[in-house]
């Protein structure tokens, strides 16, 4: 069953005649995790903005399960909870007595306030920081409560906007999966900048840039653009690159500066297979072969730099 | 929900040692001068032999003690509003409260009774203290209800004015300042408007519609006047925190 939790249409942010952020388009299913990618400045702040409310856009409408937020807002919001990239705290208050302002404020009911927050700080690892001044708390902490209080209310849509900045990595560990944890029942909107964590906690990218959506898709096309074709393989003894072309299945051959040969192949024929053998037979002196990945950086920058020359 | 923006005002505000420093302080400032004039009061009336020169405790004493709150209130008003929206503002605290569902209305004005609320335990301990008078002597409840009630409606307008001003800046000091002088300005317009008493700009004078109240008269008109003055600055909060949304 799918249910549309979040629906952006022709989302458009002008800026004193700029375009912040220009049609970007998307729907969300519940319980997916939707990652925002793009480079500083691209808009993804602006969008995320819009759709919690924050910011009207110029043009376009958010629906929230079906309900609009320019029409709406109470009850859409009801259904958001929101991380900005400053995490809104009151310093002068403990963690418990924030959550609990966070918990009323987000219709919870008194009676259940209690359990809300003890909940939200179980999840997002804050049990035994409850009676600490906000201000006291490390930045990792203080990020936590930040998701804590975006949590409370337990909403459909969790929108989270660089919510791993300046953990440290075993608490990014655990942020990712509790990320992953909401992505069970809930849909969650994460805006990032590393694109390893958008591998591993999303099920779909979107790449923003200047404004304008460049991509769009499952996680997996991604994934499958990053795994190439190629090999990358060392011989100490190489010989010409016409000998390794006459493997059956591969397509080209490149020395690298660094001494390295990448090998392009068709992808038939097991051909990393063929190459070793051949390497043994003809005693190249073979001493390293590992596929040769494209880091999501460079699709990232491929994507970027594809809509700049369009 | 209103309520609930209410309750978080004022946990902030004793959450720091702000408020209880400006409560002490005030009541410290009312009860000296609430003393000096039971003091003044048994030497003036020793003096005084015929009729007509005497005047009653409570007017003598709450006419000097309601005169001098409204003047200290100048100052405290402004020091403790000028954080409200402003220092929210600088703390990108207001994304959570505009992200929560609550509209415009409900934050300001939550965020408005919360001062008021606060300040009506300042007013609160100003009546009290009057009242202890009825001890030894007779006193005119009456005269000190209509006054409260002035000094209720003055504060508040004072606070309405310092959200407005508080909205507009992120710096608390600036909006502190601003609504000191703005407040100022208001407070005594019609000292600079003297020669014409009847003319508008001294009708917009915030005294001349407090002082009835410290006669101990209640007239409609003049509470007319501060709650017209409350909803105008309500309002405009509104519409400047509404602008930060369509503008960004």
């Amino acid at each position: 069953m799918t249910t549309v939790t979040v629906e952006a249409r022709e989302l458009t942010r002008i800026y004193g005649g700029r375009e912040a952020v220009r049609d970007v388009s998307f729907t969300l299913n519940k319980g997916e995790v939707l990652g925002f990618l793009g480079p500083n400045g691209a808009g993804k702040s602006t969008s995320m903005k819009m759709l919690t409310g924050n910011l009207a856009p110029s043009k376009g409408s958010v629906k929230i399960c079906g309900i609009d937020m320019i029409e709406n807002p109470k009850e859409a919001k009801a259904l958001i909870g929101y991380l900005p990239e400053q995490p809104p705290l009151y310093r002068e208050l403990t963690v418990d007595e924030f959550l609990a302002i966070a918990a009323r404020l987000h219709r919870v009911s008194g009676s259940h306030v209690k359990k809300a927050v003890r909940i939200a700080k179980e999840r997002c690892g804050l049990t035994e920081m409850g009676s600490r001044l906000i201000e006291n708390l490390s930045k990792g902490y203080q990020q936590r409560v930040g998701i804590a209080q975006a949590i409370i209310h337990n909403p459909m849509v969790v929108i989270l906007d660089e919510p791993t900045v300046g953990l440290d990595p075993i608490q990014i560990r655990d942020i990712r999966n509790l990320i992953k944890e909401l992505g069970g029942e809930h849909s969650v909107i994460l805006s990032t900048h590393i694109l390893p964590e958008v591998e591993m906690v999303c099920d779909r990218v979107q790449i923003i840039h200047k404004g304008q959506m460049v991509f769009n898709g499952s996680i997996d096309i991604l994934k499958q653009q990053r795994h190439g074709n190629r090999l990358l393989v060392g011989l100490s003894r190489a010989p010409a690159n016409d000998e390794l072309l006459k493997i059956p299945g591969i397509t080209s051959v490149e020395t690298l500066p660094s001494g390295l040969l990448r090998v392009r192949h068709d992808g038939s024929d097991a051909p990393a297979e063929q190459l070793v053998q051949a390497a043994v037979n003809q005693n190249w002196g073979l001493y390293q072969i590992n596929p040769d990945q494209t880091s999501l950086e460079e699709v990232f920058v491929q994507l970027t730099f594809q809509e700049q020359a369009a | 929900m209103i309520f609930n923006i209410t309750r978080k005002e004022l946990k902030s505000l004793f959450s720091s040692p702000m408020g209880w420093v400006v409560l002490a302080l005030l009541q410290f400032v009312f009860g000296t001068f609430f003393l000096n004039g039971i003091e003044q009061y048994f030497q003036t009336m020793s003096g005084a032999i015929r009729p007509e020169q005497r005047i009653g405790v409570t007017e003598f004493v709450g006419g000097n003690i309601f005169g001098i709150a409204s003047f200290v209130m100048l100052f405290a008003v402004p020091l403790l509003s000028m954080r409200l929206i402003s220092d929210e503002r600088r703390q990108q605290t207001l994304t959570f409260l505009f992200s929560a569902p609550l509209s415009l209305t409900e934050i300001v004005v939550g965020k408005f009774l919360g001062l008021v609320t606060f300040l009506s335990i300042v007013i609160f301990f100003l009546a009290a203290m009057m009242s202890t008078l009825n001890f030894w002597a007779e006193i005119d409840f009456g005269y000190i209800a209509a006054n409260v009630i002035g000094l209720w409606l003055l504060v508040a307008s004072f606070s309405s004015l310092g959200l407005y001003v508080s909205s507009l800046t992120q710096q608390p000091i600036v909006a502190g300042i601003i609504s000191f002088i703005a407040l100022f300005a208001l407070l005594l317009l019609d000292n600079f408007m003297a020669g014409d008493p009847t003319g508008t700009m001294s009708y917009l004078s915030l005294m001349r519609h407090f002082e009835p109240f410290s006669r101990g008269l209640l007239d409609t008109r003049d509470v007319a006047y501060f709650l017209l003055f409350i909803v105008t600055f309500l309002t405009l909060t509104v519409r400047r925190l509404d602008a930060d949304r369509l503008r960004g």
